[in-house]
């Protein structure tokens, strides 16, 4: 239920033998030192309703995980158990584990930097440099003295962003960040996410839009009626995540955005 | 962890200096503005400005003054605190209902006519009824602890406590009675005495102490409850100390000054413009600004009679309401509410 040291659990999975999609970074020390979050839970409830059964995951420091599936599968609440945030999961340390709700908004017309800064609260400190640090990374310092509730959607949401990233967490929740973005924003917050993971963080993104997930992705848990059906690579992930769904999958001959960096699109 | 940021090598840019500046001498200005206030309260009578004898100033002024700034920052503080927790730019103690269980037990002390038997009977019925109400409360928010739900219960307890007041109105024993409970439910700072100063002082500045300390948890609560939580910050501890601060704050306010609205509602708003909307930086300014609020009003009260053909000095509740009311219509059509 604990967290163990990565030397317990990073070389190989214990979920069946998943191989890492990416070949690991050779001696990269960050990659090595950094620690498994681990979730096993025979039932999670929400309000004495069981939403989830037999979830079982590991997150590894360097991995970006989508998770996928219908509304209503218990994408959200894996993520808050993740999260430590419901009865009966694993408690987590708040300066280590930082988490996005869906929708997350401020009641408040904070400015962007006040915002972000609210990520140093577990640290109970004051420091500027995580904070300027974190601003800069979302791309929006420039915006720093700016309302929160004054800025566009897409930048609000960076705020909230910025917010988890100044808290310098090893494990990014993030419940989807993108939704109602246009396309290019929210491909931009996928390439910074996949930035961060391979700085060494673990992130685990709550993502709707299937594609985007299989392009950033290393990994894909497909959720569905509150059970994992599927945790593979996330480019093998499609026919799984598609029949959670009920849809029919297949290669799309009809004209489409691409992302810019061409590295990303599936073979 | 790469990419963790140090000092060093990543040197803060200014942020904005000239509002920051502007927002460091808010609280020395503030704290400027209310000493000048408490010395004018001392040299304002009723309709007369002098300096009065030793006697009237000890037993009348000293305490109406003392009051006036306690009651006043307790309220303003509390609104602060509760706008802050509850995430609604409307909360305020009377929402809570704990003004209205405060009134609720000092009427039940002039019904059963102890108020003339014993004169601090009067305050400790109303702080008893403060307790009680903010009992019913912390239970609630110990079962349920989320804003909204707060918010409901304070609905309920403030509407019970009415209804039970309206009861006690119509059962009065006599006429007297009826017409001393009335006066009271107006709320105002005269005629009372350093015995309520004494009464008063303790839970107010408690709960001011309470208040005080949970800056960083309403600014996280301002992302919502489960960010806080995500946080590392207590949610629901949080809010029982906010409701329990503001019983005692608010509630000991009400029980020696009556029913004294709109402070607590009206001060976070004028804060706003001057020091930003991050809970945290109002609640010290809440403070002063509430205890010069009320000072304010109070002089008023005091030199009205200069101005105004008045046979009766205007209830200081009266003031704040009818100077609060059009600003709380102000706030509805300015702010999108939550």
């Amino acid at each position: 239920m604990n967290r163990d040291k990565a030397s317990l659990g990073c070389a190989e999975s214990d979920r069946g033998g998943t191989p890492h999609p990416q070949p690991p970074l050779r001696g990269d020390p960050v990659r090595d030192a950094g620690e498994v979050f681990r979730l096993a839970c025979p039932t999670i409830s929400l309000h004495n309703r069981p939403v989830l059964h037999d979830i079982a995951l590991a997150v590894r420091p360097g991995e970006l995980v989508a998770v996928c599936g219908p509304n209503g599968a218990g994408k959200s609440t894996l993520l808050r158990a993740l999260a430590g945030l419901l009865p009966g999961t694993p408690p987590r340390d708040p300066r280590r584990v930082a988490y996005l709700p869906q929708g997350a908004r401020c009641a408040w017309g904070l400015t962007v930097a006040q915002v972000a800064a609210l990520g140093r609260i577990p640290h109970r400190d004051s420091a500027q440099a995580p904070v300027t640090h974190a601003l800069q990374r979302c791309g929006i310092l420039a915006l720093r003295d700016r309302r929160v509730d004054r800025i566009s959607g897409g930048e609000a949401r960076r705020a909230m962003l910025a917010r988890v990233f100044a808290t310098e967490p090893d494990l990014f929740l993030l419940d989807e960040p993108t939704a109602d973005l246009d396309p290019a924003a929210a491909q931009a917050i996928m390439d910074l996410m996949r930035d961060t993971a391979k700085a060494g963080c673990a992130v685990v993104i709550v993502q709707h839009a299937i594609d985007l997930a299989i392009r950033c992705a290393d990994r894909m848990i497909v959720l569905q009626s509150g059970r994992i059906a599927a945790d593979l690579p996330a480019r093998e992930a499609l026919p799984a995540a598609a029949a959670a769904f009920g849809l029919p999958f297949g290669l799309d001959p009809e004209p489409r955005l691409l992302p810019r960096d061409d590295r990303l699109v599936p073979p | 962890m790469t990419g963790r940021a140090s000092d060093a090598e990543c040197p803060p840019l200014p942020l904005n200096p000239l509002p920051l500046k502007g927002r460091r001498s808010i609280l020395p200005g503030l704290a400027g503005v209310l000493a000048v206030l408490l010395l004018v309260s001392l040299l304002v009578g009723d309709g007369i400005v002098a300096l009065p004898d030793r006697l009237i100033l000890l037993q009348i002024r000293l305490p109406r003054t003392l009051l006036a700034a306690l009651v006043g920052g307790g309220l303003g503080l509390s609104g602060a605190v509760l706008q802050g927790a509850l995430r609604n730019p409307l909360a305020d103690p009377g929402l809570l209902g704990i003004t209205g269980t405060a009134g609720l037990g000092a009427a039940m002390v002039f019904y059963w006519g102890l108020a003339a038997r014993f004169a601090p009977a009067l305050p400790l019925g109303g702080l008893a009824g403060a307790a009680v109400g903010a009992g019913c409360l912390l239970a609630f928010a110990g079962r349920a602890p989320s804003g909204p739900s707060l918010i409901l219960a304070g609905v309920a307890v403030s509407a019970l406590s009415a209804s039970l007041l309206a009861l006690a109105l119509s059962l009065a024993p006599n006429p007297f009675a009826l017409a001393e409970i009335t006066f009271w439910l107006l709320g105002g700072l005269t005629d009372r005495s350093l015995a309520h100063v004494a009464l008063a002082a303790p839970p107010i500045l408690l709960g001011v102490a309470i208040l005080l300390r949970l800056g960083p948890g309403l600014d996280a609560l301002s992302l919502g409850e489960e960010t806080a939580a995500s946080l590392g910050v207590p949610v629901g501890r949080t809010l029982r100390l906010a409701a329990a601060g503001t019983a005692l704050a608010a509630g000991a306010g009400a029980a020696v000054a009556g029913g004294i609205g709109f402070v607590g509602l009206v001060v976070p708003h004028l804060l706003r413009p001057l020091l930003g909307e991050r809970p945290s930086a109002l609640l010290p300014a809440s403070l002063l600004a509430g205890a010069i609020l009320l000072l304010t009003a109070d002089l008023l009260v005091r030199l009205a009679p200069l101005v105004l053909p008045l046979s009766q000095p205007l209830p200081l509740g009266v003031l704040t309401a009818l100077l609060g009311a059009p600003f709380v219509v102000a706030i509805a059509r300015k702010a999108p509410l939550p």
